[in-house]
């Protein structure tokens, strides 16, 4: 997929003034995190679960190498193939052969990033094979030819009035006057449409939340058993995931799945948890003939043992976003290619470039609140401040801005002249905000204009600190709101 | 090179372990040693609770449960079942002797199909290997008793499951499956699929709002056999 990452901050500004937007936004603020608190609360274990997740991915990505040796000795006894593929074009080729050797026609999906990120629908179209996505999110932005912008709830952006446009465009061969109004209506609409799209597909194409080694197996979590239905119907299921998706062992993508749904959703576990492995066996009624894994790199083994190393840890549940107070303002198209959100920020560099990507890691206020909420404890702001530094050092990014942290970096290295400075700008700034916040502040336009910026709150720490307020007094500090 | 042998050779490098034979074995060890990880303590109750605890947590996802003494009062619980949500009396069942053997036809007018769903049954009663307190979920396997597509095509799925094989952890379902795959003779090999399902079909991909029925069934039926659990066969 092509991004438009480089122009971030136009999309920022457009999406601000996107009406529309800004209302699923809203929705989305009051909806998933609070689902997310309740769940956690629930179950008082769920902070050590999050502790054993990280381990376990940690464990494996030390042993990755080993691991994806032992999981494909075991796709392979059950009768699975797999494809390694270094890259997006290796896979797309890969992926279009199965199909041609299949002789197919038609491809049902259910969702997947990793899918997103080869473009591999365009491919096959452009080969004369109908991909067809069928999570109800998916099938509304492909018919709409859009990127998701949303990991797990793709069409967020969207409201029901805009919905009902695409199926009465798309849809032509139903009446016309229909109702459309109620999202039942639409629901129901889609569902009829794609079951035949079930029925008759010759090959499914699958992401994998896990794969397990032990087993040889995929997992897949849908709560519309769209996957399910990709996967057992046509004659072919073609699971497409990356290398770092492996767990060890059927106990290990338990605990996984234990604090996964929480963390996206807030439900305790999605309506449909699947466990495939191989093709269907002799005496079986039903499943695929053929079973082949497509395992991408596509940038990856270059994270290993980088400063990036840690988001292979990532489950995709798609919480950052959903706290982030950049995300909640912008959504998920401004970051313009296929992730977004701090998840986004830290990965989209890694896969198409610093260059290419630079607007990203600074699209965050680094209030950390992506980290607090993180399944798998992914230190996302230190990562985004590494994209930073790296910038920095690179020359990337305005000379305006790379000037201002240079004069910041010159003062603030010379205490006798910056403390000085410090209680001059805070004793002109104290006596004329007087209510604790002004409306507007010289050279301070780009923020005054959109909100007030606060009046220092005295002294500054170092001559608090001087004068005795230490930690012993915290509580002294809190009832003066010096400190919260 | 292989694509294959390319990514393998730079993930070994890139890793750089002290010893790669002594972390080959330990892994070895660790996906043949199925130790459990935490296991939050809700699921940990005496048989009896955990039944209960299944049945909150399944109806609180919008399944409905019923209770039956005996695999005898299934045809007459599905029938009434049917008449209730005032659907056609026609089921397609798993091919499980659990289910095939039992008399449909003395206390309904039925019709009634065995095998693999092909999209026009409305109906289709499945069994479940067992269920799981801790969610609510049922746990079904795939073979040539139980075809996987009973569990999505028909808009109504109707799940029989008996209430000893109701376990308060995923763990102790994975147990099961393991020592059910060494038992026919195939250590080791998984099912060519395991579902966990848990409430039926839903979606809010629309705005939020929460629907049930997007591609699955729209409702999910449990009939649970307790008293001595006897099979028909047995009985």
């Amino acid at each position: 997929m092509d991004s438009t990452s480089p122009q971030f901050k136009d999309n920022a500004r457009g999406a601000i003034a996107n009406d529309p937007l800004q209302a699923a936004l809203g929705k989305l603020t009051h909806g998933f995190p609070k689902k997310r608190a309740e769940a956690a609360a629930r179950l008082p274990e769920f902070d050590d679960l999050r502790d054993q997740a990280r381990d376990i991915k940690n464990h494996v990505l030390e042993n990755l190498d080993l691991y994806l040796e032992a999981y494909e000795e075991k796709v392979i006894e059950m009768g699975g193939h797999v494809h390694w593929c270094s890259t997006a074009q290796d896979a797309r080729e890969t992926i279009l052969d199965i199909c041609r050797k299949a002789d197919a026609k038609t491809v049902t999906k259910s969702k997947s990033m990793i899918s997103e990120e080869i473009a591999v629908n365009g491919y096959l179209e452009e080969n004369g094979i109908e991909a067809i996505e069928t999570d109800l999110g998916e099938y509304i932005i492909q018919l709409r030819k859009e990127p998701p912008s949303h990991i797990i709830a793709p069409a967020i952006h969207l409201s029901k009035e805009q919905v009902a446009d695409t199926f009465r465009d798309a849809h032509q061969d139903l009446d016309a006057a229909r109702d459309l109004d109620e999202p039942r209506a639409l629901l129901e609409e889609a569902r009829a449409k794609l079951r035949d799209k079930f029925i008759h597909a010759d090959v499914g194409l699958t992401g994998a939340n896990m794969l397990i080694a032990e087993t040889g197996t995929n997992v897949l979590v849908t709560n519309e058993g769209n996957a399910d239905l990709t996967n057992n119907l046509p004659r072919v299921h073609i699971v497409l995931a990356s290398i770092e998706k492996i767990v060890p062992t059927l106990e290990d993508a338990s605990t996984v799945l234990r604090v996964l749904a929480r963390s996206a959703t807030g439900q305790e576990i999605t309506v449909y948890t699947t466990f495939c492995t191989g093709p269907k066996r002799p005496e079986d009624l039903d499943g695929p003939e053929e079973y082949h894994v497509v395992l991408l790199d596509n940038g990856r083994t270059d994270m290993i043992g980088s400063e990036f190393h840690e988001m292979l840890r990532c489950i995709r549940c798609g919480s950052c976003l959903n706290h982030c107070p950049i995300y909640k303002s912008v959504g998920g198209h401004a970051y313009g290619w296929v992730y977004s959100g701090p998840m986004g920020a830290v990965l989209i560099p890694n896969l198409i470039g610093m260059e290419e990507a630079q607007h990203l890691p600074n699209a965050s206020t680094l209030c950390g609140k992506c980290e607090t909420v993180c399944p798998m404890r992914i230190p996302l702001p230190r990562m985004l401040r590494k994209w930073r530094e790296r910038q920095y050092r690179s020359e990337v990014g305005s000379a305006k801005a790379r000037w201002s942290l240079s004069a910041w970096a010159w003062l603030a290295k010379r205490p006798g002249l910056y403390r000085p400075l410090m209680n001059l700008g805070i004793a002109i700034l104290g006596q004329f905000g007087g209510r604790g916040r002004f409306k507007s502040v010289p050279f301070a336009g780009g923020w005054t204009s959109k909100r007030d910026l606060a009046a220092p709150a005295g002294d500054t720490f170092i001559n608090q600190y001087h004068n005795g307020a230490r930690g012993d007094q915290s509580g002294e500090l809190m009832r003066r709101g010096i400190v919260k | 090179m292989s694509q294959r042998n390319a990514i393998l050779q730079k993930l070994n490098e890139r890793l750089d372990r002290a010893d790669d034979l002594k972390a080959k074995e330990a892994i070895r060890a660790r996906l043949q040693g199925h130790v459990k990880n935490l296991i939050p303590q809700r699921g940990s109750l005496e048989q009896g609770q955990q039944v209960n605890l299944f049945r909150k947590e399944a109806e609180k996802v919008n399944a409905t449960i019923l209770s039956v003494q005996s695999y005898d009062e299934i045809p007459g619980a599905v029938g009434e079942y049917l008449r209730q949500n005032q659907l056609p009396a026609q089921i397609k069942i798993a091919p499980d002797p659990r289910l095939k053997e039992l008399d449909w036809t003395a206390k309904t007018s039925l019709m009634v199909n065995d095998g693999r769903a092909d999209g026009n049954d409305p109906v289709s009663v499945s069994h479940a290997i067992g269920g799981v307190a801790e969610t609510g979920t049922l746990v079904l396997t795939s073979g040539p008793e139980s075809p996987t597509s009973l569990n999505f095509l028909p808009l109504d799925h109707i799940v029989v499951v008996r209430a000893d094989d109701i376990a308060g952890d995923y763990e102790a379902l994975w147990d099961r499956i393991r020592q059910q795959a060494a038992a026919k003779g195939t250590p080791g090999k998984l099912p060519r699929t395991v579902n966990w399902i848990t409430g039926p079909s839903r979606t809010a991909d629309i705005e939020q709002t929460l629907l049930l029925g997007a591609h699955g069934p729209q409702r999910l039926h449990i009939i649970m056999v307790e008293g001595d659990s006897a099979t028909p066969s047995e009985a």
